[in-house]
């Protein structure tokens, strides 16, 4: 398939339905190496299950998943992540319970070499590596701006920081890629560009590709380079922040949406 | 001195004290009280266990008492001297290779870490199945594994004697053991739940879906934490086969796994410290509340004694608790040198607030 050539991660025609509501059909998509892409499209329209699909939550009726070249469909989350795909959650995820060190920490557990023998007791190489993991973890936390509130349960956390927490767990993961799914959501706009500005910067440091869902299409026009539009799970548009603007398709999407709030 | 150092040397100084504690005890206490304490031992290990798999893994088991089975069988099989195997199989033949060789006193330790290995075992049979699905499936499953345990017990009389049981295992279950295996469970589990396997047990406790998205492996360290538990529950269960020198069917049945839920729910799901103290609480405060299950009489009053009375109490106390203090006493926390040393140490010793998941225990 000659469309694919060049594409860090491809969706080749995925579909998927709950029950008798098709959330994604037919989704073609790729992401080349260091693009920074967004996704946009009103309430329910299908975003986070083409997420869901990418890290393996979902496995798909139809269609394949790709990444570097390699068929990653029907994967478990947990090796789509170790590939080198990591994910933040629109309902923010994080583990309550655990400081936010510790959740952070738990992003660099599947690099881990020593055995459970080894940590149970201690071991040097064990002791080594869970300070290398340390010094990385408290890293990423200070490039967050989050690194006085290590020593604090998550979960107490409030939520704009809960948010950060996220990105750094997310980041300690050495992702190629990032998914960042409604990144902003209850942020006000002024935090919002900060965050978006935040976004690009940390792309330019790590050497990622980023796609990021956005449910108001205004704060990613900004930073991204390639929009993709989808609508009850099918893409409409995709282009450049330009093109996306002007797309009568896309302003027709988001005036039905306007239409519903205001009804 | 360093922080580090100094909690190690603290560490240090704790055992020596405890174990000149117990020296001191067990020449000056009767040997019921004794008991009592030995019980209270096994106890800590059999609630740490299971704290494991519940609190720390957050996957709700409810078969502790057919891993404790596991291991007291096998305790006993290996331990009974071979003249008595012949008194005690009169029904049907004791199987091979038990009827052939027992251990001598020298290797109780090893048959104790057998009776682990038997535990280990049975949740490696039950979890690997069960722990792949989602939901309440495990509870399902080892409520039904440990139901199995107990009727096989009953029926496999050429190895477990039936509902007859086997008597006459020796009783090398003493305080030294006992104490020695309590604080192997507890610094080992402590260490485990700290280190970056505990935290993605507990990660998984939190957020399964966020878990598996960091890339941990759930299936495997669900497995690993129930394996693990299983190992020390039967350990218990080898210490306690020894310590009542009989083992039966009713030894463990449902009843253990209730005092356990009710020792981790008390003690806080999740606190290792917690656990310690109520389980041996609960073994001390159910040989005190022994009277209320013995017929008494207040005067014109008469109640007759009723089995089982102890068991309201503790139901009852477990109502209270959650209804007043739902979290447990400790609720995640544990008591560490950290808070210690901030609460009684010195002034330089930054104030360190108990967070759970990142201090360093006893
Ligand atoms: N697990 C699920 N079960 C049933 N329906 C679902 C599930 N997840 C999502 N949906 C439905 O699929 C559609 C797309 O949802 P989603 O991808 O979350 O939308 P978006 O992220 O674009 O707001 C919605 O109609 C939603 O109700
Ligand atoms: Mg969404």
């Amino acid at each position: 398939m000659s469309w694919k050539n060049g594409a860090f991660l491809a969706l080749d025609k995925v579909s998927l339905n709950f029950g008798g509501l098709l959330a994604v059909s037919d989704f073609d998509f790729i992401l080349r190496q260091g693009e920074l892409v967004g996704l946009i499209g009103p309430n329910g329209a299908g975003k986070t299950t083409v997420f869901n699909i990418i890290t393996g939550q979902y496995e798909p009726v139809r269609g394949r998943v790709f990444f570097k070249g390699q068929d990653i469909t029907g994967w478990r989350p947990d090796r789509v992540t170790c590939a080198g795909i990591a994910r933040t959650f629109q309902n923010m995820r994080l583990f309550g319970g655990l400081t936010v060190l510790d959740n952070v920490l738990v992003s660099r557990h599947s690099k881990l070499k020593s055995s459970v023998l080894a940590a149970a007791f201690n071991f040097p190489g064990y002791i080594k590596e869970e300070r290398e993991a340390k010094i990385k973890a408290m890293g990423l936390l200070d490039r967050l701006g989050l690194a006085d509130l290590a020593h604090m349960r998550a979960g107490n956390l409030p939520y704009g920081q809960q948010r950060r927490v996220e990105i750094a767990r997310a980041l300690a993961a050495d992702p190629k890629v990032l998914l960042l799914d409604e990144p902003a959501a209850g942020m006000n706009p002024e935090e919002t560009i900060r965050l978006m500005e935040f976004i690009s910067g940390v792309r330019n440091e790590f050497g990622l590709t980023i796609f990021l869902i956005e449910h108001d299409m205004k704060l990613v026009m900004g930073i991204c380079e390639r929009i993709h539009v989808i609508d009850y799970g099918i893409s409409i548009a995709e282009g450049t922040p330009k093109e996306i603007q002007d797309d009568p398709k896309v302003i027709s999407a988001y005036l039905g949406e306007e239409a519903c709030d205001y009804s | 001195m360093s922080d580090k150092s100094r909690k190690t040397f603290l560490m240090i100084i704790f055992l020596c004290v405890l174990f000149i504690l117990v020296w001191v005890s067990d020449k000056f206490l009767d040997e019921y009280t004794m008991r009592v304490i030995r019980t209270g031992l096994i106890y800590i290990i059999a609630a740490i266990s299971y704290n494991l798999i519940n609190g720390i893994a957050g996957q709700f088991s409810l078969g502790p008492n057919g891993f404790m089975a596991l291991g007291g069988y096998m305790v006993a099989l290996l331990m009974l001297p071979l003249e008595q195997k012949k008194f005690v199989w009169f029904l049907k033949p004791l199987i091979w290779p038990f009827n052939s060789f027992s251990f001598t006193k020298a290797f109780f330790p090893l048959a104790i870490f057998f009776g682990g290995m038997a535990g280990a075992l049975g949740a490696l049979v039950v979890g690997f199945p069960t722990l792949r699905l989602r939901g309440d499936y495990l509870a399902i499953a080892t409520f039904g594994f440990s139901q199995i345990i107990i009727v096989l017990a009953n029926n496999l009389i050429s190895v477990t004697n039936g509902a007859l049981g086997i008597k006459g295992v020796p009783e090398y279950a003493n305080i030294y053991w006992c104490l020695a295996w309590a604080i192997i469970t507890v610094l080992f589990t402590t260490n485990l739940a700290n280190s970056s396997y505990g935290r993605a047990m507990k990660s998984i406790r939190d957020d399964e879906i966020a878990a598996e998205s960091m890339g941990i492996s759930i299936f495997k360290h669900k497995l690993l934490a129930f394996v693990v538990s299983g190992f020390f529950a039967g350990v218990s269960g080898g210490l306690m086969t020894s310590l009542i020198t009989t083992i039966s069917p009713s030894l463990f049945s449902f009843t253990m796994t209730f005092n356990l839920l009710i020792i981790i729910v008390l003690g806080g799901l999740g606190s290792i410290t917690g656990s310690v103290i109520t389980a041996f609480a609960f073994a001390i405060l159910s040989e005190l509340l022994r009277f209320v299950e013995s017929p008494i009489n207040l005067g014109p009053i008469y109640i007759p004694g009723i089995a089982g009375m102890r068991m309201l109490v503790f139901s009852f106390l477990l109502v209270v608790l959650m209804i007043f203090y739902r979290r447990g006493i400790f609720g995640e926390k544990e008591l560490s040198w950290d808070w210690v040393l901030s609460r009684f140490g010195s002034k330089n010793h930054q104030g360190v607030k108990v967070c759970p998941g990142k201090t360093e225990h006893f």
